[in-house]
């Protein structure tokens, strides 16, 4: 594995100093620069802010927003909120799960792409909405599934 | 700029901004909430600059771009003043002819106008549309005339001169009064009454007291908290500083949730903007009253919206929620204190200050006062935002405004309340929309989230949704809520899946009374109200899943197949070409056939099938027929009606 810059890790715990209250906000902002939260950084937060490692798993566990493994290159959230589900999104999300080889949550083995399942994104009027790497396609059908997926390399 | 010391300073620089703006000159301003974006409206705003800069207009025209207009369905939205010229689903290459030919011109370009689907009449101006005519916007309706990351843009339209009139007139004794006669309920669920919380967060012992925004629209289906937050932030945080004021509270948090990153940064340049004119900060308009707001990013977890959960969070622990023996308003954050309101709630409260209790209560139903804001969703035709009257009927809502099914398909149920809420068939549309009509029929108000479903819309697969996503989202901390959603997850899958055994329906209503009494948050407490409104109300489709192993809206991959009908199929091929994984067996002139064996059933057939020749269709309950022997599949001749 790869290892990580740890004055990044530090420049974002930096942005919080003498605050209460920051662990969730602090988490959230690794998540962002890393797309991740590696093993070091939690063992730096610890140090640092003399938190418990557990309760930094505890929190970086329970949230959808975080991921304590490495995701793929391309991040795809497929919409299953009540109104994509009345609309068809089921099928979408299987049609990717089928065309992927995964399941929700999981990873391809070459890192391409990782799946997510995302309970409204509150877009409603272009259900079933899939969004890869933050671009939205809207009013999606299975047989769309392959040439949005062909997009991203 | 100076910081704004008084209610004279404010109206005086009101005047001046007024005085500055030409309210004759040419303003086109463009839908730009998060729904627009997604169907590109930064591109549509990166053509109108440069088409302005090429035909020569900048000085003369000015452009704006404001938060969601709400008819989400048909945006991007442009709408030209002052003549109020509003133009549908704008295309970047639509750019150049608008500003050319209305904007530079007078004329109207028929063919971006709203087309009413009834007259086929043309409608020009945005309040004409059917969608926004019926509606009664007053918290929602400055979202369509105010840029949200420009401060006096609301200043202009009015913005902080209820803040300053309780600051300046009222004591914080008079603005809880006012509150609470006006009957203002909880936009965020439950629908209690605001002021009566605020009340018991001022009288309860401690200090500091806090106020929050609770803006974890969880609601799978929900999107007006965002809306407005991303749409007028300062409205909301208006109504926060006058909440504060009547609470005697200096600190005040605004919790978002992570998936609404424009709402997260509307709200922060808000709140810079608040700090910079002196309404937030110290000694606010000159009145020697101090406060001010962080913002708390979720981080997605739907039980953290249930307040304890939420400012479990805010303290930067896992917000699960803890007991309440002892309300939020008294022990919250901190054990300090804590007073939560939904965003739509906060901003109705300058409304309230200015307008008077009367005015309010003059609105509405006997218990439900003012408007409330629905999602309006799924499969109706126009999506959108709809603020109307409380007591307004569903039939109002979903023909009127809602312009009725798609597809003209038949109605068979609106989903309201999101999770802790249930269903309304069809018999009870004529029932007027308030907190406790809803509540009457096994559903609730929620934050008011409201799923269209027709009638290809499985019931039972709706119940089994909604388990799956509160299976996924409860906490898990107490046993009633894990394990109870856990078995009415596996009985209803085995429903679906065609293996739901007699005895099933019963199972789920005793599973569900005790989820109910024994729970210890709302979440677990209301968890299945879905699985029980629907079972009320459409037993006989739970009953054909069980018994007969049908499933009447043709959903459930497990009780349907797919099956191509001879006599109709015209071997287009087109099914064959899109088929994923090589189950139809076709060719020139040759019907098709699918293999049972090998279909996957995701309907890809079903969709490509031409729609005039429909020979792919779906069985359920029943055997399919067996293939066409080899030798009767060759099609005659062409254009000989089928074969």
């Amino acid at each position: 594995m790869e290892r990580i810059d740890l004055n990044r890790v530090d420049e974002i715990i930096d942005r919080y100093s003498g605050e209460e209250g920051v662990l969730i906000q602090l988490l959230l902002d690794l998540q962002s620069e890393f797309n991740w939260i590696p093993r070091e950084a939690i063992a730096r937060i610890s140090e640092r802010l003399h938190v418990p490692k557990s309760q930094i798993y505890r929190i970086a566990s329970f949230y959808k927003a975080m991921s304590l493994i490495p995701i793929g290159r391309h991040v795809i959230q497929v919409c299953l909120g009540t109104a994509c589900q009345v609309r068809g999104a089921p099928r979408i999300m299987s049609r990717i799960k089928e065309s992927l080889g995964i399941e929700e949550g999981e990873t391809t083995p070459d890192m391409r792409f990782t799946l997510r399942r995302v309970n409204c994104l509150g877009c409603c009027a272009m259900g079933p909405v899939v969004v890869v790497d933050g671009e939205y396609h809207g009013k999606v059908t299975p047989s769309d599934v392959k040439e949005i997926l062909e997009r991203y390399t | 700029m100076p910081r704004i010391r008084s209610k004279e300073d404010l109206l005086a620089l009101q005047r001046e901004l007024l005085s500055k703006r030409d309210p004759n000159k040419t303003l086109i301003t463009l839908c730009s909430g998060t729904a627009c974006r997604a169907t590109g409206s930064d591109a549509v705003a990166a053509a109108i600059k440069t088409e302005l800069e090429k035909q020569g207009l900048t000085d003369r025209v000015s452009f704006k771009r404001t938060g969601c207009h709400g008819f989400c369905e048909r945006g991007p939205i442009i709408t030209i003043h002052p003549r109020g010229v509003c133009y549908l689903n704008v295309k970047p290459e639509d750019v150049p002819e608008i500003i050319a030919r209305s904007v530079k011109g007078d004329e109207i370009i028929e063919r971006l106008l709203y087309k009413d689907p009834a007259t086929g009449e043309r409608i020009v101006e945005e309040s004409e549309i059917p969608f926004y005519k019926h509606q009664t916007r007053l918290v929602f309706g400055d979202n369509p005339v105010i840029d949200p990351t420009n401060i006096e843009d609301y200043i202009v339209i009015g913005g902080y001169q209820a803040l300053a009139k309780v600051l300046e007139e009222m004591t914080p004794e008079e603005v809880l009064e006012e509150v609470k006669r006006a009957n203002l309920r909880g936009r965020g669920g439950g629908g209690f009454p605001a002021g009566r919380k605020w009340e018991s967060t001022r009288n309860a012992p401690g200090e500091p007291k806090y106020v929050i925004v609770n803006c974890d629209e969880g609601d799978p289906g929900a999107y007006m908290d965002r809306s407005l937050m991303e749409g007028n932030p300062h409205r909301v945080l208006e109504g926060l500083t006058i909440g504060a004021y009547a609470i005697g509270s200096h600190q005040g948090f605004v919790y978002v949730r992570e998936e609404y990153p424009l709402a997260v940064k509307n709200l922060n340049i808000a709140l810079e903007q608040a700090r910079e004119y002196g309404f937030l900060g110290d000694d606010i308009l000159g009145s020697g009253f101090y406060f001010d707001v962080k913002v708390h990013r979720g981080a997605g977890a739907f039980v953290s919206g249930e307040s304890s959960a939420l400012m479990n969070a805010i303290e930067g622990k896992v917000g699960e929620p803890r007991p309440k023996y002892i309300h939020t308003s008294e022990s919250g954050i901190w054990e300090k204190p804590s007073d939560l309101n939904n965003v739509e709630t906060w901003a109705n409260v300058p409304l309230i200050i200015e307008k008077g209790a009367e005015w309010f209560n003059s609105i509405g139903t006997e218990h439900s006062k003012g408007t409330k804001i629905f999602s309006l969703v799924g499969v109706v035709n126009n999506t959108g935002l709809v603020e109307v009257p409380m007591g307004t009927t569903l039939r109002d809502i979903i023909y009127k405004i809602g312009g009725g099914i798609r597809g003209g398909k038949k109605f068979k149920a609106v989903q309201t309340g999101g999770p802790s809420g249930g269903v309304i068939p069809e018999q009870y549309l004529d029932t007027p929309v308030d907190f406790d009509e809803l509540t009457r029929l096994g559903s609730m108000m929620g934050s008011g989230g409201m799923i269209v479903m027709d009638e290809d819309t499985c019931i039972v697969d709706i119940a089994r949704y909604f388990v799956d996503f509160l299976c996924d989202e409860s906490c898990g901390k107490c046993v009633p809520c894990r394990e109870g959603l856990k078995r009415l997850r596996e009985i209803l899958n085995r429903i679906v899946s065609g293996r739901g055994e007699e005895g099933d329906i019963e199972l789920l209503e005793e599973i569900a009374q005790v989820m109910k009494k024994a729970s210890l948050c709302a979440l677990g407490t209301t968890a299945a109200n879905p699985t029980l409104s629907t079972i009320r109300y459409f037993r006989p489709e739970y009953e054909a899943h069980i018994k007969e192993k049908r499933c009447p809206a043709l959903v459930c991959k497990d009780l349907i197949a797919y099956y191509i009908e001879p006599e109709r199929c015209i071997a287009c091929m087109k099914c064959l070409k899109n088929c994923p994984s090589g189950a139809i067996d076709g060719g020139k002139r040759r019907i098709h056939v699918i293999d049972q064996a090998k279909c996957i059933k995701c309907g890809i057939c079903y969709d490509v099938c031409p729609p005039k020749v429909h020979a792919v269709t779906k069985i359920s309950g029943k055997p399919v027929p067996p293939p066409l022997p080899e030798s009767e599949r060759m099609i005659e001749r062409k254009g000989g009606g089928g074969r």
